[in-house]
This record gives structure tokens, C-alpha cells and sequence, in this order.
């Protein structure tokens, strides 16, 4: 697996509003009909960003003034619901690269951190400001800096964690675990050999 | 200080730790179906792996299988496309496929326990987010993503990060007419749809001892709807009883031997959580979803929620949103809400007791005029247990559509589906937007007793009065 360290994001920002935005929301089931995750970039919130004959509701995201945005602002508990990777897939697919939010449903935080694509989480409040910072000054150029533990933008920063694992992961480029699990084979078997329900 | 299960399973399917500081874990039962499993199979062939364990992985078809008829080829060419990639990545890596002619297919939650998969003690994993429902026999079972998936068939273990445990009691006696799926709506209600994150739940107390392995099962199936990525019940009795004899359950002398170690993972008396709360039975009603997330709760008895009493900013953000998705006033009596669709089903409640129990209550009675009613049992096995003892029977007459097993209406890859903004009386565990299959549709989520009451009623109806 080649080593990608992921530590500092910069790029135009789009807010997402509301809470438990669930993964259903990030990509209807019936776009999950698929043998391969190479075309959900076309169902990422599909509904919520078209009527049924496929005009625009005028979405965030299909606002020209977010156009080319890489970072996603969004509600606490993002990625509740279903485990479908589907979600995370769709947004990296759309040229997501980093979620800013208050807080993460678990599976959709340990995908997206699979990916490589962090989630990061801050106060409430200050990621309400944050959002209502780009919904008037759209154009801004916000960095997130993984090291620093902040997302600057304008002349404002913001403060932002995660939780260690995740973050050295992606820090170090370790986030696709398999080469790592690959290289433990001795002890997996060990572990096996000790279970006897195995 | 004792440990607590979550503690004693983690601590014996630890294999390393990773240098970003997770753990590796060994995962002893991995399930996979049709809709999460093809891409990681392509991952594994792009990087030249095999399955490392394949008696270890188990599989079946439940998400796009129609249920009014599961002949193949199915109608829908991509359905067909995903069942038939299903079958070729099984037969190329030798495992385990509880396929539509085997009798034994059904929703991957319900195959694991029937099989005996299912076991205490054991790490269960699946690409689907309801695999908290196998922690009803004391594992630790969680859902996962796709990489993931992929990480398990090549190295059979995954890099995680420890959970912190929360043990919910719920001590008391539970009036009639409230079921296990009461219980879990009205957990989560209280500790919210984000609640559980950072937790595995331990359920507890005189309420889930008492319970069947059927009712844990729905109640830990909820897990997720309260943000907790697993929850368990301590294996008894009545967990061991339900495992005696199954396919995969052990035999012999290796059953002592199995007892045994079960018993030594149950959560010591003295073991350290990191939060206790506590749930009194008697406070328990009737309980269904008002809104777009499952902690969007009421009992029967109260009103809907009106945002101006909010508590906070987003609270009130939440209602006003729900309210205006559901084109429900605030205010309004659950019992004054009309309905268009009865479902009976899904991992959370298509299992034989759901099906026993609906089957009482609705002996005698029609279904409204004008509603649609589907019963979807879960399984194949279920599905013939329900033939055999005259309850498909019951349904038929009373108006249900008897349907095959499968997903169904749960959520929309299979022909089920709402249309438009119809009202959907469920007995499933997402009431999210669209979840159903129409981007306006609107579920609310409640007991089996309370999916067939609504379904005679044309409203949704406190099942308590249906026999009075
Ligand atoms: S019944 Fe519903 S929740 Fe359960 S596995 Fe199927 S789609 Fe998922």
C-alpha cells in the first residue's frame, strides 16, 4: 500500500444544514444497486438535491457560488444509519476531500478515515459559525491543518479534534490498514489457535 | 475490579497493536450479503489476496430479493447483476452460501442465529449496520464498511479502536401490551439517536433476563438507531437453550466445554462501566416514531412534540424539520394519524414470536379498508415455521399479503416500496427520509402488535384497545 500522509487540506467549503443527515440521505438505496463503487458520485444526496424529474431544489452543492468546494461543512451525528460505504465513497467520488462537523456516526467516521478522507469535529457552535461564514463569504479558502489540530479560514481559526488512532493513521498515511494486518500473520493465527471456536 | 463482557471478548480476540495505536481484532464469524460484498471482492483481487479464513465467512442474499416471487432470474437486471456476482465470489473462494434454494436464506441477521453462528464470547462482524442484532447472545457484533469487509476476508481480523461501555438497566414489570421494541424506542428517545456514540450498550436487568432470544435480538438490533455501534445482552439460559442443536452450535463434549467458556465471559458483578443508567419498566408505553430520526419518539398516549416547547435551538431545529416532513401539526395524537401501509418484517421484527404474537391480536379481524398490509417473515425457516403452525393463514385472511422472506419494505433495493408521501405503519428500524423508497414517503416506526392494529384501524391505534 502505497504511504499517502494526509496533514494539512486547503479549499472552498459547502455547508450542509441539519442534524443526523443519515446515510440514507447521503445516497438512497437505490443508488447502492451496484457491483462497483466507481459511478455513486452521481447519487450523493440525490435526493435532497433533485425533484423526481431531476430538476435542481437548489442545493448547496449545486449553488455555482460552492462550485469546486472540497471540504464539506456539516450537523452533528453525520453518517447515521446505515454501515454502507456507499456514503463516504459518494462524497470522496464527488471531489470531497474532508468532513467539518461536530460529530460522527462511528461507522461512517472509521470508512471515511479508511478512505482518507478525515472527519473532524469541533464545538457546535463555533461549526454553526464556520458555516454561516461561507454562506456569505463562499469564495474563502479554508486550510485544515490535521497537525496544528485547526481549520483556519479568513481571520478566524478554528479548533478541531480527533481521536488519536484515526488521526496518526492519516498523519501518517497508515489509514488503509492492510498491509499492516498483512504483516501480522503469525500472531493472527496465534490468536485463532486460542479460540476454539475457530 | 471485574470486567465486562465487551472487556473479556476484546481482550481475548486481540491479535496487535497497530502503531497508530488501534487494536487489531480478531474477528471469529463474518457475514456478508449482496450489497456490501462485491466491491471488497474486488479489492482483494486487485491486490492479488485470498480469503484467509473461508469457513469463517458465511453468506446470503436478502437486501434486492423481491418478495412476491424469488424466482431468478429476478426482473430487475442489476438486482439479478448483484445476486449472481454474490454467487460467483462464494463459489471461487469456498464459503458458505445460505442461497434461495437452500430453505435457508434470509436477512443476514436472522440466518447467524438460526444456523447457530450466532454464539457467546465470539466477534461477529458484517457489512451492514444491524449486525448489533447478534449481540443478543453476549458477542461483540458490529457492522462495518466495504474496506473493511475487504480487510477481514484477506486477514480474518480489524484494526479498531475500544469502545467505553454504558450498561442500561431496565428493572420493573412491563405493562401488557408493550413489547421489546417499546423498550428500545423508548431507550433511545431518552438518550438520543447520537447518544450511544463512543459506547457499547449493555443491556441489563430483571426486563431483558425475563426476555426471549427474539426479543433481545430486536432490541439490540436498535443499537445503531442509538448511535451505539454494538450493544449485548449477558448470555443465561436462555441463551444456551436457544443454541442446543443448531447447525453450527457445538456438539457433544465440545458443548460442555463451549458452557463453560460462555459463562466465564459474562460481565463480572463488580465490572467497571464507564456510565450506568437506569429505565423503570412501569414507565414504558406503547411507543412509535413521530418524526425523521428513530429518537423522534412518543408514547401513545402524548401528543406530538410542539418545537416552541423545545428545550434547545436544535431541538427545535429537529422538530420543525420532522414536523414538516411528516405534514404533521404539532400537537397531534398519534392515535389521530391515518395510515396507507401496514409492513410486518425486517431484522428488527420478522421473526416467529413477531409473528405468533401479530397473529393473536389480529385472529378475527380485517384489514381497513383501502391499506395496504405486507408480511415479510425474515427468513425462509421463519416463513415455513409460520405456514406450519396456520399463522400465514391468519394474514392471508385477515388481508395481508403473505410475501416471501427478504428485506421488503425496510428500505428500498427490492420492488417494495412506498409511493408518494403515503404513511407507513412499520414494524422495521429506520424512519428516515426516503427511507422506504419514496423520497417523500413517511414511516412510523412501532411494535408487530401495533403494525396489525394499525393495519385493522387505518390509523395508528394503541394496541391495548384493539381487543377491549
Ligand atoms: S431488514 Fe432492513 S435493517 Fe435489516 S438488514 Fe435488511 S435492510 Fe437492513
Amino acid at each position: 500500500m502505497a504511504i499517502q500522509p494526509i496533514t494539512t487540506l486547503t479549499g472552498k467549503a459547502v455547508p450542509i444544514a441539519g442534524a443526523d443527515i443519515d446515510t440514507d440521505r447521503i445516497i438512497p438505496a437505490r443508488f447502492l444497486k451496484c457491483v462497483t463503487f466507481d459511478d455513486l458520485a452521481e447519487g450523493m444526496f440525490y435526493d435532497e438535491r433533485f425533484e423526481k424529474d431531476g430538476s435542481s431544489k437548489n442545493h448547496p452543492i449545486d449553488d455555482p457560488k460552492h462550485a469546486g468546494a472540497s471540504l464539506m461543512v456539516v450537523g452533528p451525528n453525520f453518517g447515521c444509519g446505515s454501515s454502507r460505504e456507499h456514503a463516504p465513497q459518494s462524497i470522496k467520488r464527488s471531489g470531497f476531500q474532508a468532513i467539518i462537523g461536530s460529530s460522527y456516526a462511528e461507522i461512517f467516521f472509521g470508512n471515511s478515515t479508511g478512505l482518507g478522507m478525515p472527519c473532524v469535529s469541533a464545538d457546535p457552535a463555533d461549526v454553526e459559525t464556520l458555516a454561516n461564514y461561507i454562506t456569505e463569504h463562499p469564495q474563502t479558502e479554508l486550510t485544515l491543518d490535521l497537525t496544528a489540530g485547526e481549520v483556519r479560514y479568513g481571520e478566524h481559526r478554528l479548533e478541531i479534534n480527533m481521536p488519536e488512532g484515526p488521526k496518526e493513521a492519516l498523519l501518517s498515511g497508515r489509514f488503509d490498514s492492510i498491509q499492516e494486518l498483512l504483516d501480522q500473520t503469525a500472531a493472527i493465527e496465534e490468536t485463532a489457535a486460542a479460540l476454539p471456536y475457530i | 475490579m471485574g470486567k465486562t463482557l465487551y472487556k473479556k471478548v476484546w481482550e481475548a480476540h486481540t491479535v496487535s497493536t497497530l502503531n497508530d495505536g488501534r487494536t487489531q481484532l480478531f474477528i471469529g464469524s463474518h457475514l456478508i450479503h449482496e450489497v456490501t460484498s462485491p466491491q471488497a471482492f474486488g479489492m482483494l483481487r486487485d491486490l492479488n489476496l485470498p480469503v484467509k479464513y473461508p469457513h469463517r465467512t458465511f453468506a446470503t442474499v436478502d437486501h434486492i430479493v423481491p418478495t412476491e416471487s424469488q424466482q431468478q432470474p429476478f426482473e430487475d437486471p442489476l438486482a439479478d447483476a448483484m445476486i449472481n456476482e454474490l454467487r460467483s465470489n462464494v463459489e471461487a473462494n469456498n464459503i458458505q452460501y445460505f442461497s434461495l434454494n437452500t430453505g435457508k436464506q434470509g436477512i443476514v441477521h436472522m440466518v447467524g442465529p438460526e444456523q447457530g453462528i450466532t454464539q457467546p464470547g465470539t466477534t461477529i462482524v458484517c457489512g451492514d449496520s444491524h449486525t448489533a442484532t447478534h449481540g443478543a447472545f453476549g458477542a461483540i457484533a458490529m457492522g462495518i464498511g466495504t474496506t473493511q469487509v475487504r480487510d477481514v476476508l484477506a486477514t480474518q481480523t480489524l484494526a479498531l479502536s475500544e469502545l467505553k461501555v454504558r450498561r442500561i438497566n431496565v428493572t420493573g414489570k412491563l405493562q401488557t401490551g408493550v413489547y421489546a421494541k417499546d423498550v428500545i424506542l423508548h431507550i433511545i428517545r431518552h438518550l438520543g439517536a447520537k447518544g450511544g456514540i463512543g459506547y457499547a450498550y449493555e443491556y441489563a436487568g430483571n426486563v431483558f433476563d425475563a426476555m426471549s432470544m427474539e426479543e433481545r435480538m430486536t432490541v439490540c438490533n436498535m443499537s445503531i438507531e442509538g448511535g451505539a455501534r454494538c450493544g449485548y445482552v449477558n448470555p443465561d439460559q436462555t441463551t444456551y437453550d436457544y443454541l442446543k442443536g443448531r447447525a453450527y452450535a457445538p456438539k457433544d463434549s465440545e458443548w460442555d466445554e463451549a458452557l463453560a467458556r460462555w459463562e466465564s465471559y459474562r460481565s463480572d458483578a463488580d465490572a467497571d462501566y464507564d456510565d450506568i443508567v437506569e429505565f423503570a419498566a412501569e414507565d414504558i408505553e406503547p411507543t412509535v416514531t413521530w418524526g425523521i430520526s428513530p429518537d423522534h419518539g412518543v408514547a401513545i398516549s402524548e401528543p406530538i412534540p410542539d418545537p416552541e416547547k423545545a428545550e434547545t435551538p436544535e431541538q427545535k431545529a429537529s422538530i420543525l424539520e420532522a414536523l414538516e416532513y411528516m405534514k404533521l401539526p404539532a400537537g397531534t395524537a398519534p392515535t389521530d394519524i391515518e395510515i396507507d401501509v401496514a409492513f410486518l418484517g425486517s431484522c428488527t421484527n420478522g421473526r416467529l414470536s413477531d409473528f405468533r404474537e401479530a397473529a393473536n391480536i389480529l385472529k378475527g379481524h380485517k384489514v381497513a379498508e383501502g391499506i395496504k398490509a405486507i408480511a415479510v417473515p425474515g427468513s425462509q425457516i421463519t416463513a415455513h415455521q409460520c405456514e406450519q403452525e396456520g399463522i400465514a393463514d391468519i394474514f392471508r385472511e385477515a388481508g395481508f399479503e403473505w410475501r416471501h422472506a427478504g428485506c421488503s419494505m425496510c428500505l428500498a433495493m427490492n420492488p417494495d416500496k412506498l409511493t408518494g408521501d403515503q404513511i407507513c405503519a412499520s414494524s422495521s428500524n429506520r424512519n428516515y427520509k426516503g427511507r422506504q423508497g419514496s423520497p417523500t414517503g413517511r414511516t412510523i416506526l412501532m411494535s408487530p402488535a401495533m403494525v396489525v392494529a394499525a393495519a385493522v384501524k387505518g390509523k395508528v391505534t394503541d394496541v391495548r384497545t384493539l381487543n377491549a
